[in-house]
């Protein structure tokens, strides 16, 4: 059952970023220390030398973000996984709690292929693609991160939803045995999530399978889990085990636990107001001053007509 | 009592050890992913231990009769104050890089930011009559106004709550110590009266056996 991905070294040489790139790691303190000189000089030194980048990053998707990636240490041992734990830690250090094998998706809802379909079944590994994508996190940091997935609309599309599916929704694995994250009622488990039908079909969504030019480290999501850019990090959910098309919005897991902090759309918005953290500037994991926070993630361009003619106070 | 006199520097040293290990460690780069917000998180967090920890000292001396204590208490207290203020300090240089327009935003919009600063405005008064001729000089209003604590203490638990998404896990643990120390207080009329007024009646100055 094991998620099979092309390597990097099986991909054209263009089409991948070297995960040695990924992993070089830029100390704090040269940041820390740069940061210090701009204050001290009036200057704004935030961004890191793109130099490392120049070794040859072709990008395979026209999506994607000609940003420097976040190193592959820090996307894979700060996050929020809160199956796994509720500290940024605790997902990479209880990664083994997560068990993969064997894993199958169950379909079900409005459409004409129900079923449980192993993860290969659910993916045509020949439109696989590396997108690097802005990751936004609802508690104001960020990262930049090479996913490899196809289209989400591309694996939906084969499973036939009729007319009647107005929305999808999923359901992350449910597993208090394991995982050690379940066995407090933390959030109201299993952890759900869903789109609008157009959201989920936009081309920017992925149903996503690796990263880094490797498989989904369990911490991340493994072994499958979807990537929706202009939304929050939570909206993305991990580990997927069900699909469901349905009619009604479905019931999604932050905004079930605290309704006025988490909406169902919850698109990247600095002028949205959120109880807890300001969005209107973030901290790119390894940068020591903040930036802005842009309008969907950056993503407006390819994203905002979804939302044409609706107030995104109300429907944040 | 000799030994009294060692044992402040040596606990005024192991006070300062999470602050020297946080500075450690943000030399070395071994404080995680997010380094910044690791240095805010732990000085919060010492700030409330240091508050209960000063908490403590007047039951200890109460229920261990150890008036010996005493001197300990302002020390923390002080400590308490001294990671307040570099939690405060991460917060306005790292989370707002003294933006004081956002910062005024902040602490009107967001509820957790409003107990937090509330919490150390509270704080400054007691950190700022904790000399000896402050003590002196105010007299009885001095005990009245270092009841501040209570509140201020009161007002960091809550910042910690409302900081928090989902895992209410900590906070609880910090409110009900938080709690105990107030109980026993609370008590102290009931049960410790009579012992408690042979020890004053045995002289203020009297040291403890």
């Amino acid at each position: 059952m094991l998620v099979r991905i092309a390597r990097s070294s099986d991909e054209k040489e263009s089409a991948v970023t070297p995960p040695e790139i990924y992993r070089q790691r830029r100390t704090f303190m040269q940041q820390c220390a740069i940061g210090a000189v701009g204050l001290a000089g009036g200057l704004s030194l935030s961004r890191p030398s793109p130099a490392a980048l120049e070794l040859g990053t072709p990008k395979s998707s026209r999506y994607s973000t000609d940003e420097e990636p976040t190193s592959m240490h820090a996307a894979t041992h700060y996050n929020n996984f809160y199956e796994l734990g509720t500290d940024k830690e605790d997902p990479h250090l209880h990664a083994d709690a997560l068990k993969t094998e064997p894993w199958s998706v169950a379909v079900d809802g409005h459409c004409e292929k129900p079923g449980t379909y192993a993860v290969e079944d659910l993916i045509d590994m020949s439109l696989l693609e590396e997108r690097i994508y802005r990751l936004r996190c609802v508690e104001a940091w960020s990262m930049v991160i090479p996913w490899l997935g196809v289209p989400l609309g591309a694996a939906l599309k084969p499973l036939q939803p009729t007319a009647q599916a107005k929305y999808v929704a999923f359901q992350t694995i449910m597993d208090p045995d394991n995982l050690p994250g379940q066995r407090r009622r933390v959030l109201d488990w299993p952890y759900v999530e869903g789109l609008r039908m157009d959201e989920a079909m936009h081309p920017l969504a992925l149903l996503t399978v690796g990263m880094y030019g490797e498989a989904l480290p369990n911490q991340n999501g493994a072994p499958v889990r979807i990537i929706v850019p202009w939304k929050y990090g939570f909206k993305s959910i991990k580990s997927i085990v069900r699909i469901s098309f349905v009619e009604q919005q479905p019931p999604t897991a932050w905004n079930r636990e605290t309704p006025h902090e988490y909406g169902f759309y919850s698109n990247v918005n600095p002028d949205v107001n959120h109880p807890r953290w300001s969005q209107r500037r973030e901290r790119r994991i390894g940068e020591f001053r903040k930036r802005k926070t842009l309008m969907f993630n950056g993503y407006a361009e390819e994203v905002a007509h979804l939302y044409a003619g609706m107030d995104l106070r109300q429907y944040f | 009592m000799a030994a009294v006199g060692w044992i402040k520097p040596a606990l005024f040293l192991l006070c300062l050890t999470p602050a020297v290990q946080l500075l450690h460690g943000a030399w070395t780069d071994a404080l995680g992913i997010n380094p910044l917000e690791a240095l805010t998180h732990a000085t919060g967090e010492w700030a409330l231990r240091f508050l209960l920890l000063t908490l403590s000292v007047t039951p200890l001396i109460r229920f261990l009769r150890l008036p010996a204590l005493l001197p300990f208490r302002r020390m923390l207290g002080l400590y308490a104050f001294f990671y307040a203020s570099l939690h405060l300090g991460t917060y306005l240089w790292f989370d707002k890089f003294f933006d004081w327009f956002e910062i005024w935003l902040d602490v009107q919009d967001r509820l957790f930011i409003t107990a937090g600063a509330t919490a150390f405005l509270l704080l400054v008064p007691l950190a700022l009559t904790s000399t000896r001729r402050a003590m002196r000089a105010l007299g009885r209003a001095w005990n009245r106004l270092h009841r501040l604590v209570y509140a201020a203490t009161a007002a960091g638990i809550l910042h910690y709550f409302w900081l928090v998404k989902a895992d209410y896990l900590e906070p609880i643990v910090y409110a009900s110590l938080f709690a105990v120390l107030m109980l026993l207080r609370l008590r102290r009329p009931n049960l410790v009266r009579a012992p408690a007024a042979a020890s004053d009646a045995s002289g203020s100055g009297a040291k403890a056996p």
